[in-house]
């Protein structure tokens, strides 16, 4: 049986990054995510791996650390908090614009501005809407448990890779200071140089063969005619993305009459509210979008018909809401309740929530 | 089996250990845990508090709104998280310090003089296992044994030679737990 | 005689370097880019690490840098590539990585990024290509633009008291344990090409060494948004820039 430890879900993603056969991390010391950096390098992967850690003097230059990286195939990572986050928007366009596969942890802290260290969500517009400038999409991951903060480092970079686009693992500080009991998996090796050049060797930047021409990293092309057709290039990925990537976990939704729609830390609470609502006979039931991006709108879609109403709980002010409202389009009324700032609701608050919005 | 647990105190009494220990205890008797921390500045002298969840099943929220057991070491702590204690559950302090006693009638209160008795032992720094003995005598959702393992497995090895004064103040809370109402 | 007798190998005094490609640059009659273009292409051939070296381009005119010269390129964002430089270099020790930057997107925009990298005697090359304007945007006053000299957005010259004074980064840049190497070269005439070329050269071969980062200015002119001749540049160059930002080695070890 795999070893199972009791971690933070910030020292999760840096035991994950190591086992994931992750090629380099780089990141800026931000409440309440350091445990990140702090536990790799008192793991020191650079000794057994030949992981690359380095600290950043910021986080712009975290994520054009990242560029470097991945335009090189390697498989390079950070993490960060909202306000670094923002900081790493300019990036995360460069890099989708480039189309280069990296890893980007956010573990939400409460905004704007300097806000609090306290776990939000409020930042799901800036993962899922883009964030930084021009028409891109990055995919992003919402973990519920400290495991899935593991598992979802080796399916980021999976992901990344496959589409050769930022993946994010949009988390909070509830679940990145949270410990649980973590499975560790199945280590996967890092790739050789040669593995890398076989691999990437068609677009990378490992040093020109007599065989090639130099090839070229950017996201730049002043020609509209043909920045028009990178963008159309584009849309085509992220349309796959929608039809192949999209991950959601439906909750005693069978017979459900009410859903409660919630993400991460706030699905977690929706689940002691959902037992709260069996338990008096209401038929409810919890879905949990794990990709933001691709939002899961069919999944909705398909349980419009048995539905009276949903609601959306998030913390923050209601950003989640909008993609439902558009998947539901109508058809059912769509309700709202977050709060904000740092604060937490508890399950039996969002039961009292519901409840009122659905005069029950 | 489900335990739903908050420890407050101030910063640096081990409140936080407290409940990671608990947390490992759990694993070590194949349990699902969850360990929810309040973080930040209170880490440093103010107010700390841990809600830790022992359970046979999948845990739900890790944010609760009752609890089934309460362990008390200041004031702040009485007045916030008395109040949260499920009817019927467990509120367990130290007198040290504290001025408004618990008042609640419809729960079981048990004081523990954690500070007093690890200072007197000259163990002072075991204050939080004196405490956490005493829980465990109250409440025996995990055995001494596992305890001790999931002691190890959260301690780094090379303050494994403090393990027998642990275990010996797990043993002190045990014996010295009382029953006020 | 016909061309053709001409043209034989035993008749060749020049050629272009095979690293550079047949695209024809950009950069304006007169600007300093192509020379150090070519020179930085002439060493990577004579070096014979073509297939070892990655470089990162700018943003700024040299932007398009990996159009002229055939190797593996990484365009970056603006003052950001020392950033690159540091993980490719940090990934690939085995590698040459040149940073090629500059005055606005190394000394204004990306002073952070470069100071830091240099700090932490990242074995890179940086290429510093310093006109004192802005040549991309369209002639705007640069972190090393010269007192009094006139540009976009100084239309009556630089002030200090309103624009600040003019940076001298390389200094600073020298002052850093992390650096081996850092001189200020130009490109203006034959001879000093031939030293230009020399410390590119010295710079590529410390990488090698890791002995830290290697840091070479070159004082270019920029004679379209100084609208001036080519000729006329020069002189004004050496008349203005060279005083303020001396040419030689500042640090060697």
């Amino acid at each position: 049986m795999a070893e199972k430890l009791l971690k933070k879900g910030n020292e999760a993603i840096a035991l994950a990054a190591i086992r994931y056969g992750a090629d380099g991390y780089f990141g800026y010391p931000i409440t309440p995510q350091s445990e990140v950096m702090e536990t790799l390098m008192e793991e020191m992967p650079w000794e057994t791996t030949g992981m690359v850690v380095l600290q950043a003097e910021s986080e712009t230059s975290s994520i054009n650390m990242l560029y470097g990286g991945a335009c090189c195939g390697k498989k390079v990572m950070t993490s960060s908090s909202s306000p670094g986050i923002s900081l790493m928007c300019e990036g995360m366009s460069y890099m989708a614009g480039a189309e280069l596969p990296c890893l980007v942890v956010d573990v939400i802290r409460g905004g704007p501005g300097l806000g609090t260290i306290q776990p939000a969500q409020g930042d799901y517009f800036q993962a899922v809407k883009g964030g930084g400038h021009g028409d891109y999409k990055i995919i992003v991951l919402a973990p519920a448990s400290v495991q899935e903060m593991y598992d979802f480092v080796g399916l980021g970079f999976d992901l990344a890779f496959k589409y050769r686009n930022p993946v994010m693992i949009l988390s909070d500080g509830a679940i990145g200071q949270m410990m649980e009991k973590v499975e560790l998996r199945e280590p996967v090796r890092r790739l050789t140089n040669q593995e890398i050049a076989e691999k990437y060797g068609h677009w990378a930047t490992l040093g020109k063969p007599a065989s090639r021409n130099g090839n070229i990293i950017s996201s730049l092309s002043l020609a509209a005619s043909e920045m028009e057709a990178i963008n159309l290039r584009l849309q085509a990925k992220y349309q796959k993305m929608r039809e192949n990537e999209v991950r959601f976990e439906k909750n005693m939704c069978e017979d459900a009459e009410y859903m409660l729609v919630a993400f991460g830390s706030s699905a977690r609470i929706c689940e002691g509210t959902l037992e709260k609502a069996r338990s008096k006979g209401i038929r409810m039931g919890l879905l949990r979008p794990i990709t933001l991006f691709p939002f899961p709108e069919k999944a909705i879609q398909e349980m419009l018909s048995q539905l009276k109403g949903i609601m959306s709980v998030e913390l923050n002010a209601g950003q989640m809401v909008e993609d439902v409202r558009l998947a539901v389009n109508g058809a059912v009324p769509v309700e709202f309740y977050g709060r904000m700032g740092g604060s937490l609701f508890s399950p039996e608050e969002v039961f009292e929530a519901f409840a009122k919005k659905f005069n029950l | 089996m489900k335990e739903e647990l908050i420890i407050a105190g101030f910063g640096g009494q081990g409140v936080l250990s407290m409940g990671k220990i608990l947390a490992y205890s759990g694993i070590m008797e194949d349990k699902e845990v969850t360990w929810m921390p309040s973080y930040g500045p209170e880490m440093r002298g103010g107010t700390a508090n841990v809600t830790v969840i022992i359970s046979d099943k999948r845990i739900s929220s890790p944010i609760l709104q009752w609890c089934d057991t309460a362990i008390v070491l200041n004031q702040q702590s009485m007045d916030k998280f008395e109040p949260m204690v499920k009817k019927g559950g467990l509120l367990l302090y130290d007198p040290n310090g504290i001025s408004r006693h618990p008042v609640r009638k419809d729960i079981k209160v048990c004081s523990i003089a954690a500070a007093d008795l690890s200072n007197r032992m000259e163990m002072s720094k075991a204050f939080n296992m004196v405490v956490l003995g005493a829980y465990l005598k109250m409440k025996p959702i995990l055995q001494k044994d596992n305890v001790i393992k999931g002691l190890k497995k959260s301690l780094p090895e090379r303050y494994h030679d403090l393990i027998p004064m642990n275990e010996k103040a797990i043993e002190l809370g045990m014996k010295e737990v009382k029953e006020v109402i | 005689m016909d061309i053709k007798d001409i043209i034989k190998p035993e008749n060749l005094v020049y050629s272009k370097s095979k690293v550079l490609t047949d695209t024809v640059m950009h950069y304006c009659p007169g600007c300093s880019h192509g020379v150090v273009h070519k020179i930085l292409a002439e060493v990577i051939e004579e070096m014979g690490i073509q297939d070892k070296t990655i470089g990162v381009s700018p943003v700024g005119c040299a932007v398009f840098a990996y159009k002229y010269i055939n190797i593996d390129w990484q365009q970056a964002a603006h003052g950001r590539a020392p950033a690159l430089a540091t993980a490719t270099k940090r990934l690939y020790p085995d590698k040459y990585v040149v940073a090629y930057q500059g005055d606005g997107d190394l000394a204004s925009i990306g002073t952070a990024e470069i100071m830091h990298a240099c700090n932490r005697g990242e074995n890179i090359v940086v290429i510093f290509i310093n006109n004192a304007i802005y040549g991309m945007t369209g002639g705007q006053m640069a972190p090393t633009t010269l007192l009094g000299m006139k540009t976009a957005t100084t239309p009556y010259g630089r002030r200090a008291d309103l624009n600040g004074y003019p940076l001298k980064i390389t200094e600073l840049i020298a002052q850093l344990e992390g650096t081996c190497y850092v001189t200020r070269q130009s490109v203006q005439n034959p001879g000093s090409v031939r030293k230009a070329k020399k410390a590119i050269r010295k710079a590529f071969e410390n990488s090698a060494l890791k002995k830290g980062t290697s840091f070479v200015e070159i004082v270019s002119a920029c004679n379209s948004n100084w609208k001036m001749t080519p000729v006329q540049a020069n002189k004004w160059m050496e008349e203005n820039m060279f005083p303020f930002y001396p040419l030689g080695d500042i640090k060697d070890r």
